[in-house]
């Protein structure tokens, strides 16, 4: 128990490792092993993430269950790790999604040893993003989440896999090359790469780097930080990785993917611009708020004129992530402007609505999958109908997309709302105009049902598809029932945002 | 006076290698043994060194020094510091690994083996000389079997022309280097002149003296290490080399160059490396760009690797043209790092070979079906060239770039103004950066055109590595993981083994 | 109001949330246990809402501060403190329980008959088409749907807050998407017929346009005031909130805070009450079936879109307080003598819409001729009515007209379904697939066939048209003209034309449905449907009636004194309504014009349709005399809706697919992609550059044009085999002694 205390972070970030080693050892052909295996080892993080949940004291100012170990003394980084109200709801949507992962890819047959290797390793990356408290470690984390999801698409995605798994990894990269300098010079110039202390001392730095005024290399080092969170996020123009990455990785992999990964970019917005940046980001902030609203309509129609589900739903994703940079925006300006009220408010909705995304994407990927299993086809125009076909499905279609449409009484409408209200008094305009990306996301969520389950059926599936198997069912469930509970009582999640985030204020 | 290990672990593939040369033709595989058996010998002792030796101490340890040419000042003195110990473990590992996958080759195996050895003997040597004159004795040595390798097992098409021109770029880098020790040599007042590193270091010569000798010097052994526009020799040689001997080549023999340039040029002569820093770091961005974009456009699978070992150096000499603990730490753990990886790489590209035989990318393709182990060891190995936190490149990378931020002291000079401006060196760091995209886009090509897509028919039946092979592969790219993971196993040899030329450098 | 039923109220949504998981996880497939289920539910819920209800009436100053049952939880953190949420009940939530349980427990009820509960499934019948004879194969989920949107209902009448209400009444969108659409899988030969599933987006996205615009407002309400609490921001300290919101200018220049959220408010209920411009996903919802249809267009959702702008009244109108206050501050006298409500900017623009609305929808109406088609237009028609009423503050009557219509309206639906039920069986009987039994050019003497149905509609009908004293809309519809005529005689015309058209219309739809001969065979043998479809009829036609004399005014000419002497009080609703509001509105006093005004055009209306069509109809082919007099064209411009429908695809549906178009292949493929493909191709090409025009001939050329030993040892040394390396190791040999010179020298 002790153990359990003192190093509770590390082992929910190293038991997936520990479980591939463990994958490693065991023959690929014994695939049962293999798959359960890896099952167990994603369930046990989860386990300890509800621990750690419940252990987890809000009211405390600063980081809870700290490590910190002698990693890379030369450059002044160690292996620091820690959470606070921010991270721990990531940490627990990474734990709840991995399992469910697992759990849908036992549909997987081919390679499944390496599959679930990198998927466990998947995993741990993101768990570290999440966990660290040292500027190296998070780049770290940041940049090895991308291999297993490179081999994931690369491996297992569908036609067009080489090209979306290249765009995906070289984009990302290219992204965060200013992310890798800047961090290289806050390190430098701080003879540290602690977050906290970084915190502190970064804004309040004046010395020079290549001769240029502590301000200038603020504002240089704010943009780097910001275009590769951007791309992750992704903001608009920074997304077209993501439809291609999304349409082609296996299912489980888009799950990920837009569950946890894409949380990452906004993360970085939360963990380390805003704070390191107060006064940059004040400044930027209309900038991003534009560029969100732009991502909220853009995308939002962009998914409307699909005609394949998968990328619907991927759009759908950059659509709503719109949303949470809104929120970071707000909160961006409002530090510095005053309106601690709108800034906590979209704060509070901005991470919500990242867990909540997590939730409902996911969900949404896992049910696109499950057709795309029966059908092997994506495209809209080859459905039709599936209702009295898979009845099942279509109620869990339907609940999904209501969730993910931002339906009161289920999960996105609450942080959609709070990230609205906060919005709308300070860029009043662009919240106006983003309300037409909340309308067309009415539209593509419906124009999906009914291009998919509604309509006369299409004959041809008849005898070839079955309803959703109840595995697939409780990889579901989990997810649609945070939906339902988020939505009629969130506070138990967001009474331990808001304390986190109050404090920022 | 200890146990020489110096000696030992120089020489001992030596007498091996003349063993081998007295075994009947025939018996290849007592041949075989004979090498891996020394190789591994050399890799654990010089693992023990690597461990045994005392950080707080720091300085040269496991010394041996005995008179050899008095009256010309010259010792046989030998000793290990935190900056050549790595190098010696480096060296122990490429053998034994390069030994492992030459297991196949069948024409001249014997002398294959034996003269694969007594190349290492010279390798070995110069990472522990201490002797100027014994330093360019060992380099020599070396010189002779690598050429008769390159020509006898090399690439057909190629071998006389990569061999000779190799041979010759390096004799030239050799000579240039030689005279300007030898100036200094001359330049040591008339009695105490010594070819010992250590006298010499403390004779601290005159700064005009330095602004000239040191382009000779460092220039000459960065020939060595393929700088641009002398780079040329590097990718011709290491694609006409025999696989081992790539690994060899590229794993070791560039390094040697960049030890030397910073062992004998920057240590002896602080203030000539002040003076030309900014000059190296204009060659070395060229370096490490220039070379990154040749490669994203080879057909030829070996091409690719050879440019990118030109790339990587560049990177470490900007690590020493920075002339900080950062800096030059960053370049001791990329000369490490790069070592282990091209080795890897070039022993791939080998295995990939010798079953296609052909290394044109548009005629490969699926040989993750075929060869999985090679393929993951080459992922393994392309991450840590792109860079990829989490590997061995990303540890050494981070402290190059920050050394470069940090920019150097640099004293007034006749330099192009520019250079001496202090945005120059941060900005041959975001310059040098984009390398790692670049990087990245070839590596992932490469991949994707070898490893993954279609396997072409004509290969669907190709056997899978051997068993040696996978030994080989795994340790490579284990040890880019382990160092990447836990950098604190080699950063503070490295930082200590540079603190004589921090000293030097009146920094530190 | 005792506190124990205050802690009670928020009990009376969940039966039929509890119905709505336990039919869709559970008994999905026992079609009796569903309905149990879900009639219980409902049931409990109407009996929870009447206690509650009937309590509120008979607490005396119910509405005042004290008397008010409320109840709340933290629902979010918002830094220090927290999002309450919970249940109001005052006046209005009273009234609103009282007809709203009612009318909901009886479309319950009639669901089951119109599922044909009892017959056994027909083997032709498809999930998501209409049943023919058998049984709806969706019978149960057509139960768990009608749970949830009693749920959403209930939840929006009792909520305490604005955001709350809200949630409620998305729910209600949702399930009148899935309830439109409950024939998903229907498909007309008539490719430009709206099928159900299109008329369910229709639907679903014609309001959402005005939700999210209503969220704006909602956000905005929330900022300004930082709460959304329906108490705090309308009766804490005499309605302080209200005047702050009236004094602060908002983000719109020339607005109030209070007239921005009021309009913004305003446009929700629009789309949720298809008031012009919005209301055009009204009539094709009619695609849904028919209890879906009273339950939207008469009790629940159109009804909450006007609930909604009652309960914000205060907010519209706040304006007007800081007005009065200003009169009260310059010229007492004059403040004391000021009759009326000051018409604040929201409120115009509601009389307007409202007025234009009951008038446009109202010609429409007057040429449909499918039977539920009429009484859509007939409710868009009333709403206008009512927003009319509100817009002018006729707060009572709006709420009172509300109350009546509700009955009224789901009776005629009801009522309609019913026939096109009997008119279907008679389809089904005489294999009659020509006519559309909903058609009423098809129909025809009727009234021999359905007595009930005939009756009950008959009352409900003369409902709507107002025929004077004894029905409910009459009253409620004089209520309305009267305030009209004291405050906005512009409203007052138009209105009392629409009246006009109303009784009009009504009788026409009487006529072709229940007089003269049958029409078609499917005419000829419908039949009466079951007693689970009638009696709910019966139970609403009662109410129908009744519920006028809630407010009958005390000054009213005989009935005043009647009604009083019958123990019941005048104008009762005007006393008990008026405490939600900070200022009581004065009973309007009585006035003549406006009533022989209603007297006339329900009437005339009624008269001039039997005028009309009393020898019209002989066969269904026959064209509508209204055609006749007044012409073709103009006939087909109400036939077809003034063309509203096709303008909006032209306007909104195509360009949104275009832009969809756009975005995707445009930008994102086109731009953004392209850009990022331009730079792997730029950056190749410097590869190729560097390769091909600097390293091969300038660094290679170099060293192999100089190494000139290069050449000649790659001739030499190609017999490598009979090794003459001498050569080589001469020229090292060579070096060293050079070296060794050297060196001798310099010692």
């Amino acid at each position: 128990m002790d153990l359990l205390n003192s190093h509770l972070l590390s082992l929910i970030l190293l038991t997936p490792v520990a479980g591939a080693l463990v994958l490693l050892l065991i023959p690929r052909d014994q695939v049962g092993a293999l798959r359960w295996t890896a099952f167990i080892a994603s369930l046990v993080p989860l386990a300890l993430s509800v621990v750690l949940w419940l252990n987890f004291q809000p009211d405390i100012a600063g980081y809870q269950f700290r490590e910190d170990f002698l990693w890379f003394p030369l450059v002044g980084s160690d292996y620091r790790l820690g959470v606070d109200g921010v991270s721990l709801p990531m940490v627990l949507l990474t734990a709840l999604l991995a399992p469910l992962g697992v759990l849908f890819s036992f549909g997987v047959q081919d390679k499944v040893k390496a599959y679930m290797i990198l998927f466990l390793l998947l995993e741990t990356g993101s768990f570290g993003v999440f966990m660290a408290l040292d500027l190296l470690l998070f780049f770290l984390f940041y940049e090895i989440g991308l291999i297993p999801m490179y081999f994931l698409i690369n491996i297992w995605g569908s036609a067009n896999k080489q090209y979306a798994s290249f765009k995906f990894m070289l984009y990302t990269m290219a992204g965060s090359l200013g992310l890798l300098l800047a961090t290289q010079v806050i390190g430098l110039t701080l003879g540290s790469f602690s977050i906290e202390n970084a915190v502190t001392a970064w804004p309040a730095w004046s010395g020079t780097i290549a001769g240029l005024s502590a301000t200038t290399v603020r504002a240089i080092a704010f943009w780097a930080f910001v275009i590769a969170f951007a791309i992750k996020v992704p903001i608009w123009p920074f997304h077209t990785w993501l439809p291609d990455a999304h349409t082609e990785a296996p299912t489980a992999g888009s799950m990920m993917l837009a569950g946890v990964l894409l949380k990452l970019g906004a993360y970085g917005f939360l963990r380390l611009v805003l704070p390191l940046y107060p006064v940059e980001a004040a400044a930027g902030a209309p900038v991003l708020a534009t560029l969100a609203t732009i991502a909220i309509v853009a995308a939002a129609f962009a998914s409307f004129g699909q005609s394949d589900f998968k990328r619907l739903v991927a759009y759908s994703s950059v659509n709503h992530m719109g949303f949470v940079a809104l929120g970071v925006a707000v909160a961006a300006w409002t530090a510095q402007h005053g309106g601690a009220q709108e800034g906590i408010l979209a704060l509070n909705g901005a991470v919500l609505q990242m867990f909540n995304h997590g939730l409902s994407a996911a969900g949404m990927f896992l049910l696109v999958g499950v057709i795309y299993d029966r059908t092997h086809t994506r495209n809209l125009d080859d459905f039709g109908g599936l209702m009295p076909l898979m009845p099942v499905y279509g109620g869990l279609l339907l609940f999904t997309s209501m969730a993910s449409l931002g339906l009161p009484g289920l999960n996105g409408f609450v942080s959609e709302f709070m990230v609205v209200r906060g919005a709308f008094p300070v860029f009043s305009v662009l919240t106006a105009i983003s309300m037409i990306g909340l309308l067309m996301t009415g539209a593509y969520i419906l124009y999906g049902i009914y291009k998919t389950i509604y309509g006369p059926l299409n004959t041809k599936w008849v005898g070839h598809t079955s309803d959703i198997s109840a595995r697939e069912v409780i990889a579901w469930a989990p997810l649609g029932i945070l939906m339902l509970v988020l939505g009629l009582a969130p506070n138990w999640m967001v009474s331990v945002i808001n304390a986190a985030v109050a404090r920022l204020f | 006076m200890t146990f020489p290990f110096l000696s030992v672990i120089t020489f001992a593939p030596l007498v091996a290698g003349l063993g081998i040369l007295l075994l009947p033709p025939e018996r290849k595989d007592a041949a075989r043994t004979t090498a891996l058996v020394t190789a591994a010998f050399t890799v654990l002792l010089s693992g023990y060194l690597y461990f045994a030796y005392d950080q707080a101490a720091g300085g040269f340890q496991f010394v041996e020094d005995v008179a050899w040419i008095p009256q010309l000042g010259i010792r046989y003195h030998m000793g290990v510091d935190g900056f050549s110990l790595p190098m010696l473990l480096l060296t122990g590992i490429v053998l034994l690994t390069g030994v492992m996958i030459s297991w196949g080759i069948e024409d001249r195996a014997r002398e294959y083996m034996a003269f694969f050895l007594i190349l290492s003997v010279g390798v070995f040597g110069v990472f522990a000389a201490l002797d100027l004159f014994l330093f360019f004795f060992l380099l020599e040595i070396a010189v002779f079997p690598k050429f008769l390798m390159i020509v006898v097992w090399g690439y057909p098409k190629t071998r006389e022309y990569g061999g000779m021109k190799l041979t010759l770029y390096l004799f030239l880098a050799s000579l240039v280097a030689l005279v300007g020790v030898l100036a200094l040599y001359a330049a040591l007042p008339a009695g105490a002149r010594s070819f010992g590193l250590l006298d010499m270091a403390a004779a601290n010569f005159s700064p005009e003296l330095q602004r000239w000798a040191f382009p000779l010097i460092f220039g000459g052994f960065a020939i060595m290490g393929a700088i641009f526009p002398l780079h040329s020799w590097a990718p011709d040689g290491h694609v006409a080399a025999p696989t081992a001997i790539s690994m060899m080549l590229a794993g070791v023999e560039m390094k040697i160059g960049m030890y030397a340039a910073l062992r004998i040029g920057v240590y002896l002569l602080p203030e000539g490396a002040k003076f030309w820093a900014p000059v190296i770091v204009a060659f070395a961005l060229v370096n490490v760009i220039y070379a990154a974009y040749i490669a994203l456009i080879q057909k030829d699978f070996k091409y690719i690797i050879g440019f990118s070992s030109v790339s990587h150096m560049g990177l470490v000499m900007l690590g020493f043209a920075t002339l900080n603990p950062l800096g030059l730490t960053g370049a001791g753990l990329q000369m490490f790092s790069h070592g282990v990886m091209t080795a890897l790489f070039f022993s791939i590209v080998g295995m990939v070979y010798d079953r296609a035989h052909t290394r044109m990318l548009p005629e490969l393709g699926g040989m993750m079906q075929r060869m999985p182990w090679a393929g993951i060891a080459f992922l393994v190995g392309g991450f840590t060239s792109m860079g990829m936190p989490g590997f061995s490149g990303f540890v050494a990378e981070i402290p190059i770039y920050m050394g470069l931020w940090q920019g150097v002291a640099l004293d007034p000079l006749n330099l192009p103004g520019f250079m001496t401006t202090p945005w120059f060196f941060p900005l041959a760091a975001v310059i040098s950066a984009l390398s790692i995209v670049i990087t990245a886009a070839y590596i992932l090509l490469a991949v994707r055109r070898v490893f993954f897509g279609q396997l072409p028919a004509q290969f669907a039946d190709l056997p899978d590595v051997s068993a040696l092979d996978k030994t080989a592969l795994v340790l490579l790219s284990g040890l880019m993981i382990v160092v990447g993971l836990y950098p604190a196993i080699m950063a503070p040899l490295v930082e200590s083994g540079i603190q004589p030329v921090l000293q030097a450098l009146g920094g530190g | 109001m005792s506190p124990e039923l205050v802690s009670l109220t928020w009990l009376i949504p969940v039966p039929p949330l509890v119905s709505f998981f336990l039919i869709i996880l559970l008994t999905n497939r026992s079609k009796a246990l569903s309905h149990t289920i879900a009639i219980a539910s409902i049931a409990t819920s109407f009996v929870l809402s009447w206690i509650v209800a009937f309590a509120a009436f008979g607490t005396p100053h119910f509405g005042a501060e004290d008397a008010i049952g409320a109840l709340s939880v933290p629902w979010f953190d918002v830094g220090s403190g927290a999002f309450m949420m919970g249940v109001l009940v005052d006046p209005l939530t009273a009234i609103m329980l009282f007809f709203a349980s009612t009318a909901m427990l009886a479309i319950f009820v009639y669901s089951v008959g119109y599922g044909n509960y009892g017959k056994k499934l027909d083997p032709h019948d498809k999930p998501g088409w209409p049943a023919h004879n058998g049984v709806d194969p969706l019978y149960s989920r057509f139960f768990a749907y009608l749970s949830l949107f009693a749920f959403g209902m209930l939840v929006l009448i009792l909520a305490d807050n604005l955001l709350l209400m809200f949630m409620g009444w998305e729910v209600m969108g949702l399930c009148s998407y899935l309830l439109i659409g409950f024939w998903y899988a229907r498909k007309y030969d008539d490719p430009n017929k709206i099928t159900p599933r299109q008329a369910g987006v229709k639907a679903f996205m014609t309001t959402r346009v005005a939700d999210v615009i209503m969220l704006l407002g909602i956000v905005y309400l929330y900022f300004a005031t930082g709460t959304l609490s329906f108490r705090e921001i309308m009766f804490a300290q005499e309605g302080e909130m209200l005047r702050h919101l009236a004094s602060t200018p908002s983000i719109v220049a020339g607005l109030s805070q209070a007239s921005l959220v009021g309009i913004l408010v305003l446009i929700g209920t629009i789309g949720k009450s298809a008031q012009f411009p919005l209301h055009t996903w009204l009539p094709d919802a009619m695609e849904g079936p028919t209890p879906v249809s009273a339950m939207i267009h008469a009790a629940a959702m159109v009804s909450a879109g006007v609930y909604s702008v009652i309960r914000m009244y205060p907010v519209l109108a706040a304006d007007g307080l800081v007005a009065h206050a200003a009169e009260a501050a310059g010229h007492a006298a004059e403040a004391a003598a000021h009759h009326g409500p000051v018409i604040t900017t929201p409120m115009g623009v509601l009389a307007f819409i409202g007025a234009f609305t009951a008038l446009f929808a109202a010609t429409i109406a007057v040429a449909q001729n499918d039977v539920k088609k009429v009484l859509a237009y007939s409710t868009i028609s009333q709403l206008g009515f009512m927003l009319a009423a509100l817009g002018i503050g006729g707060y009572v009557a709006a709420a009172f007209h509300l109350m009546t219509h509700a009955f009224f309206k789901a009776l005629l639906f009801l009522g309609s379904g019913s026939i096109i039920h009997g008119m279907e069986h008679g389809a089904h009987h005489a294999h009659d697939h020509a006519s559309d039994p909903q058609d009423m050019r098809y129909m025809g003497g009727l009234r021999h066939k359905m007595p009930i149905t005939f009756v009950t509609f008959f009352i409900g009908g003369m409902a709507l048209a107002g025929l004077p004293i004894v029905t409910a809309g009459f009253w409620s519809k004089d209520e309305i003209l009267l305030d009209a005529w004291l405050h906005a005689p512009a409203v007052f015309y138009t209105l009392a034309l629409a009246a006009l058209l109303t009784a009009f219309y009504t009788t026409r739809q009487l006529w072709m449905v229940f007089f003269g001969a049958p029409r078609s065979p499917s005419a000829e043998h419908a039949h009466e449907s079951h007693w689970t479809m009638t009696a709910p009829l019966v139970v609403l036609s009662v109410f129908a009636v009744g519920a006028g004399w809630l407010n009958i005014p005390a000054d009213f000419p005989l009935f005043g004194q009647l009604v009083a002497s019958l123990g019941l009080e005048p104008g009762w609703l005007h006393h008990f309504l008026g405490g939600t509001l900070v200022e009581h509105p004065e009973t309007p006093a009585f006035t003549l014009v406006p009533l022989i005004t209603s007297l006339v055009v329900a009437l005339g209306g009624i008269t001039l349709g039997w005028w009309v069509y009393r020898n019209a109809w002989k066969t269904s082919s026959d064209v509508d005399p209204v055609e006749r007099t007044i012409g073709g064209v103009i006939y087909g411009l109400l036939k077809n809706k003034y063309w509203v429908d096709e303008l909006y695809d032209v306007l909104f549906v195509k360009p949104a697919f275009w832009l969809g178009r756009v975005f995707f292949t445009g930008i994102d493929k086109g731009v953004i992609d392209g850009f990022l493909h331009g730079v792997a191709w730029v950056s190749v090409g410097v590869g190729n550059v560097f390769r091909d025009y600097f390293d091969k001939p300038v660094v290679n050329g170099a060293s192999d044009g100089s190494g000139v030993a290069v050449k000649w040892a790659g001739r030499e040394l190609r017999p490598i085999q009979t090794g003459r390396v001498q050569q080589y190791l001469i020229m090292v040999m060579a070096a060293a002694f050079v070296i060794g010179f050297f060196m001798w020298a310099a010692r």
